[in-house]
């Protein structure tokens, strides 16, 4: 099944999904296209005003133009998901670097569809890092 | 090659990076991205003492940290986010404000939509460059020689020629194809000051039309007009030390600058609304059938408490005002609530990026308009400056600048 990663970058949700036999929806997924793209310099400069303009799909034309850019690249990836995982409280080094307001809307949409999702909190040690993961496992393992 | 640090959020995925790079290239910039340590950033955000909820937000405070504190080298420093985030402006705002309390750094605040060009960016970005590479031309508080000064602006095209630090001749007219407005500015300029042309040591020019008429005259300087008119506002108001605010209400946008010792160390520009405009006042005289030099009298007999205006479009101010006449209201009433209008949308869009520091001058062709100086006045708390030949600053400064470039900068 398709699953969407909260924080989008992150490099641990991804690699959980896939270790439990899923396909990880990721903004390195998405880039990845743009950046084989011959015009492209480099992620995400590559987002371009025609981008910004498919946002507003996610996000109406009154809603800052960084989040409906952000939202042009992973609202596609919340249509396609079957399910998601969502992280909160990352702490920057986690990698995500990323505008608050575009983190609100992504939740909120993914509730919207109605989809599996699991919310998990970042650990902050390592107890809670395996109660994290094992959540993550049974979450993932139940997908169908 | 300057140096101008981007602080900003929302750039990459707005689709202006390339635009901002763009128009930081064409003045001979380059834009930097300050590093900081991962580690450093949550020490950096209790440091500055605003938290944000957003992460590219708190990169952002740690990048302007690490530059006060001498850890990134910068001559110049551009803040910019997307337009109508609430947290993001606040951060913009106490950002500028920490920079230039902890730095001498000069500062540009921007906020863009998707829309955002590099020729929207240029006069700012230019504007950067001059005051880093020009400090010690800005730093000129008399003219010297026999110079002229062009001003090729939206809606009129001055000419100013001085001689040792006084003006001798001047001239204006409307704008319309540049380089004859310009040269014949400059023949009337130069007839009324009895001098020739070929007479002039050096000729400055600034304004919308600076490069075509630059390249034409062959002038000596081509600068682009923040920096240049608040040389000429302080200049003709006999304020070139200390601080003081300029506001330049212009026929197509505005300028709002604070300066130190003549030297503009923070500015805003607007020009997304004509509604906040000379233009939307040239469109209320001629709705009230009045030629423009007589709107500042008929707003000052009015009340512009009386009249509901407050639109940031021309067009559907036009709208209000229109409303409010058939409604039977008096033509002074209806004047004073367009210039009170103006003024508002001067303070809410571009006065609230700046620190306003007194004096207030206020410059540029509508500062002849009273009832428009008394509006600003009220919101600023003050009333503005208004010094004689308020609408030839541009001329001024260019003139004044330009006797820098004479032989041993007599």
């Amino acid at each position: 099944m398709k699953v969407f990663i909260v924080p989008p970058n992150s490099l641990i949700l991804f690699d959980l999904v896939e270790r439990y036999g899923h396909e990880p929806l990721s903004l390195m997924g998405a880039i990845h296209e743009r950046v084989t793209n011959p015009e492209i310099e480099s992620p995400p400069i590559n987002v371009t005003p025609e981008d910004v303009k498919k946002g507003l799909k996610y996000a109406g034309i009154e809603v800052p133009s960084g989040i409906r850019g952000r939202l042009a690249v992973w609202g596609p990836l919340i249509d396609q998901a079957d399910a998601a995982i969502i992280m909160e409280d990352a702490p920057f080094e986690f990698g995500c670097v990323g505008c608050h307001r575009t983190d609100e809307m992504v939740r909120y949409y993914i509730k919207k569809r109605k989809i599996p999702h699991i919310i998990v909190k970042y650990p902050t040690n390592e107890d809670e890092a395996k109660i994290m993961v094992a959540r993550i496992k049974e979450f993932l393992e139940g997908l169908k | 090659m300057i140096k101008v640090a981007q602080l900003s959020c929302g750039t990459e995925y707005s689709g202006v990076q390339a635009e901002i790079e763009k128009a930081a290239a064409t003045v001979g910039a380059k834009m930097v991205y300050p590093d900081v340590d991962a580690k450093d950033i949550e020490s950096a955000v209790e440091k500055f003492g605003f938290n944000p909820t957003s992460a590219q937000l708190k990169l952002m405070i740690a990048r302007a940290v690490a530059i006060t504190e001498g850890k990134y080298d910068a001559d110049a420093v551009f803040i910019s986010s997307c337009f109508r985030c609430a947290e993001a402006a606040l951060i913009r705002n106490e950002l500028r404000r920490w920079i230039q309390e902890h730095s001498r750094l000069p500062v540009v605040t921007y906020s863009f939509t998707e829309r955002t060009k590099s020729g929207q960016l240029l006069t700012r970005m230019e504007a950067l460059v001059t005051i880093v590479e020009r400090k010690e031309l800005l730093a000129r508080e008399r003219q010297v020689g026999l110079t002229a000064g062009i001003d090729s602006g939206s809606s009129t095209t001055k000419a100013l020629i001085m001689r040792d630090n006084e003006i001798i001749g001047k001239f204006w007219h409307p704008t319309g194809e540049v380089i004859q407005c310009a040269e014949e500015a400059l023949e009337k300029a130069l007839l009324e000051a009895g001098v020739n042309r070929n007479q002039l040591e050096a000729i400055g020019v600034t304004g919308y039309g600076r490069f075509t008429i630059g390249k034409k005259l062959k002038c000596d300087l081509v600068q682009e007009e923040l920096t240049v008119n608040s040389k000429g506002a302080v200049w003709l108001a006999d304020r070139q030390k200390g601080e003081a605010t300029i506001i330049d209400i212009g026929g197509m946008d505005n300028k709002a600058i604070t300066v130190r010792d003549g030297i503009p160390d923070n500015f805003t520009m607007g020009g997304i609304c004509a509604g906040a405009s000379g233009r939307f006042l040239e469109l209320t005289a001629k709705r009230l059938k009045i030629d423009i030099s007589e709107l500042g009298a008929m707003a000052d007999k009015g009340d512009y408490r009386k009249v509901p205006m407050n639109s940031y479009c021309s067009i559907f101010g036009i709208q209000d005002l229109v409303t409010s006449l058939a409604a039977g209201h008096s033509l002074e009433d209806v004047a004073a609530a367009a210039c009170h209008s103006v003024a508002e949308q001067i303070y809410e869009q571009q006065l609230q990026e700046i620190d306003v520091r007194h004096p207030v001058i206020q410059v540029g062709g509508t500062s002849l308009i009273s009832g428009l100086v008394r509006a600003v006045g009220n919101v600023v708390g003050q009333e503005p400056i208004v010094p004689p030949n308020s609408q030839y600053i541009g001329a001024v400064g260019a003139a004044l600048l330009s006797s820098g470039f004479l032989e041993g900068h007599r």
